[in-house]
């Protein structure tokens, strides 16, 4: 892999802004100062920075209800995201879409549709314009492993295959679809055998290891823009916390969560990169990523307060952005 | 080659005389066409001036449409524009607002407006909503067209006669249209594939064949205008899609009566011209709301609440409708005429409230 110092860094950065992210939203939820919910992207953070840092800014992703995180991996801010989830003016959507429909398109985003599935087609037509135009973007829909039994999944991947179009279906098998265990929703263990259906290459990966995910995505990319085609990808992960913030959790033993807890992307990262000397500038091997960490936590804390000191929508503008 | 093309799924009733509508001026250069000739002008002229545009559907390709509707237009276009889709409506409609999340200007078809409710979740969640979900930063500038209505000897039963109008009409974010002659088919049309907006463009089936004279020039209907179809003073029909046709031959039954009927065609559904319907009931202080869907929470009702809003003060007696039963469309030409409204339905419903 021929990543430079720089892009490993970055994506640690972007990792952690993620944990961070949704650490301080979880927060503000259960003090009752966001409406809604909130669905933590906490425990897959190298899933979506591992796709997304195999991406152009160019390339689209489209997201789903669980989105925070798909937009920070793609390079979205701080202070807008916790704006929009607070419901602020100053929010990516201007706080019309919330938690669930965050998307920063100026980052390269088709949006976040919150119900299962249906972003994924959103994917497919712009990836059928880049072809048409003669582009070299791609287009990444993401799902759980919940999305992958909805007619929305099935037709895109079948209509992406039979064009070529370069799309990276990006399945993120968090094992739980709200609480419905993966082996009650599918009758296979790996769900990538699945693209063979489809005559498209499926490939699994370990979720929680973001170079792993990197590169397995970074092929999938390069397959795509040379115009061989959709990819399946599947990042084996796992949700740390709830389906939403708050949620009891019934449907598992809290010993399952710790298991998979041991294994936790961000540390499992760090310390490949302390270990690997790529952290090493500095007084110790890891400043630069204490660094990171600071800077971040500084960076949520600030985003918290630019979020709660932005001015809610004008009530007199409730009936804007219907049409264009 | 209008009137072979026109036919399918067994069309057998007889079309109504082009002359009952005629909207070109005299001495206007004009073509004398079908409705499914002028869509289809519609889309190779915006096919041609936009290359944007595209057309994505099951079997719109060589084979045409289901309704023969974007036949030769694979032939001029090829297979990258004229986009033959397997089946699958939810990824049709969604990968026509990915594709205009992007700036394309895609014209998606689905095969009958009943098999919509396989896309019903890319229409009314999805590209209804992004504008507003996304803060304005979204545009789904779309058109999904299909064909919807029964009657007439078509006999195509329960799914595949429907008249859905409402299900679209009722999710802001959406417009609707549903263009009466080929002369508004095609400017609708044309204004509908330049919208920044997701357009649902509706197209009656037994209007296909229907016939009527067309300008040579380029021209574009506005969206949300409707259209005073024939002028009058002493009630208002408002009606829409095949049903305006109706609504002409009942104001010249009516007329040998001497009653002078005004027919508003409402040509836009989603969002409805209130001032249009209005205003003409506040000349005449009587109206018939003429629709084919089904009556309850129909067209109708809207169409109605709006005019007593707007010209309570003038109305000189209860607001009439004539609808669709509400049944499922049943089979067997005995009972499936029974069904929708026809001229005698329409001309009756006019004496009635000129009775007041």
């Amino acid at each position: 892999m021929d990543l430079d110092r720089k892009t490993l860094i970055e994506m640690y950065r972007r990792m952690v802004r993620i944990r961070e992210f949704e650490l301080a939203a979880m927060d503000l939820f259960k003090r009752g100062q966001v409406k809604g919910a909130v669905h933590p992207y906490i425990g897959q953070e190298a899933s979506g920075v591992g796709v997304c840092m195999a991406l152009r800014k160019d390339d689209l992703i489209a997201g789903t209800h669980r989105s925070h995180g798909h937009n920070i991996a793609k390079g979205a801010a701080s202070d807008k995201m916790m704006a929009e989830i607070l419901g602020k003016e100053t929010g990516y959507c201007k706080g019309r879409g919330g938690s669930m429909h965050i998307a920063a398109f100026d980052t390269g985003s088709l949006g976040a549709l919150a119900v299962v599935g249906s972003g994924i087609p959103l994917a497919v037509g712009a990836a059928l314009a880049f072809k048409m135009r003669g582009e070299d973007r791609v287009a990444v829909p993401f799902t759980g492993e919940g999305g992958v039994n909805t007619g929305n999944w099935h037709e895109s991947i079948n209509m992406a295959s039979i064009w070529d179009l370069p799309v990276i279906f990006v399945l993120e098998n968090n094992r739980y679809a709200v609480s419905t265990d993966i082996h009650d929703s599918a009758n296979v263990d790996d769900l990538s055998i699945r693209a063979q259906g489809y005559g498209i290459p499926g490939v699994r990966v370990d979720g929680f290891n973001v170079l792993e995910v990197y590169q397995a995505a970074q092929e999938a990319v390069n397959r795509a823009r040379r115009g061989e085609g959709p990819t399946l990808l599947v990042t084996e992960a796992y949700r740390f916390e709830g389906h939403y913030a708050g949620e009891p959790e019934v449907y598992r033993e809290r010993s399952e969560v710790d298991e998979y807890r041991k294994n936790d992307p961000i540390p499992r990262f760090r310390e490949y990169l302390i270990q690997e000397e790529i952290a090493s500038q500095g007084e110790r091997l890891g400043d630069e990523l204490d660094t990171v960490d600071r800077e971040i936590k500084q960076e949520v804390e600030e985003a918290v307060r630019f979020a709660k000191e932005s001015p809610e929508p004008d009530p007199s503008t409730a009936m804007d952005y219907i049409y264009a | 080659m209008a009137d072979k093309d026109a036919v399918s799924l067994g069309a057998t009733a007889p079309t109504m005389s082009p002359d009952l509508i005629v909207q070109v001026e005299p001495g206007e250069a004009a073509t004398e066409m079908s409705y499914q000739e002028a869509i289809r002008e519609a889309l190779r002229e915006e096919l041609l001036r936009d290359e944007r545009v595209f057309l994505i559907g099951e079997d719109i390709g060589k084979h045409g449409g289901a309704f023969g509707v974007t036949r030769t237009l694979y032939d001029q276009f090829g297979p990258e524009r004229i986009r033959n889709t397997p089946i699958s409506e939810n990824t049709i409609v969604g990968a026509a607002t990915g594709a205009a999340l992007v700036g394309m200007r895609p014209v998606a078809e689905l095969m009958f407006v009943d098999f919509s409710g396989l896309a019903m979740d890319q229409i009314a969640n999805q590209a209804a909503k992004l504008r507003l979900m996304t803060g304005g930063q979204a545009e789904v500038s779309w058109v999904v067209r299909m064909p919807q209505g029964g009657g007439a000897g078509k006999s195509t039963a329960a799914q595949h006669s429907q008249s859905l109008e409402v299900w679209y009409a009722h999710i802001p974010g959406l417009k609707v249209v549903l263009p009466s002659t080929p002369y508004d088919a095609k400017g609708l049309l044309k204004a509908a594939i330049r919208d920044d907006n997701p357009v649902i463009f509706l197209e009656h089936k037994y209007l296909y064949a229907f016939r009527g004279l067309v300008p040579d020039e380029e021209y574009v209907i506005p969206l949300g205008e409707a259209d005073v179809k024939r002028k009058g003073s002493d009630v208002t029909v408002v009606a829409s899609g095949y049903m305006v046709w109706h609504a002409m031959l009942a104001a010249e039954q009516v007329a040998n009566e001497g009653i002078d009927v005004e027919v508003v065609d409402v040509r836009t559904v989603s969002p409805l011209d209130r001032e249009t319907i209005g205003n003409s009931v506040k000349k005449t202080g009587r109206a018939v709301m003429v629709a084919e869907a089904c009556r309850s929470y129909g067209p109708t009702g809207e169409w109605a609440i709006s005019a007593m809003e707007s010209a309570f003060d003038y109305l000189r007696g209860p607001i009439v409708r004539v609808t669709g039963r509400d049944t499922p469309v049943p089979f067997a030409d005995s009972i499936e005429a029974g069904v929708w409204p026809d001229t005698a339905d329409v001309a009756d419903a006019i004496r009635n409230v000129m009775a007041w």
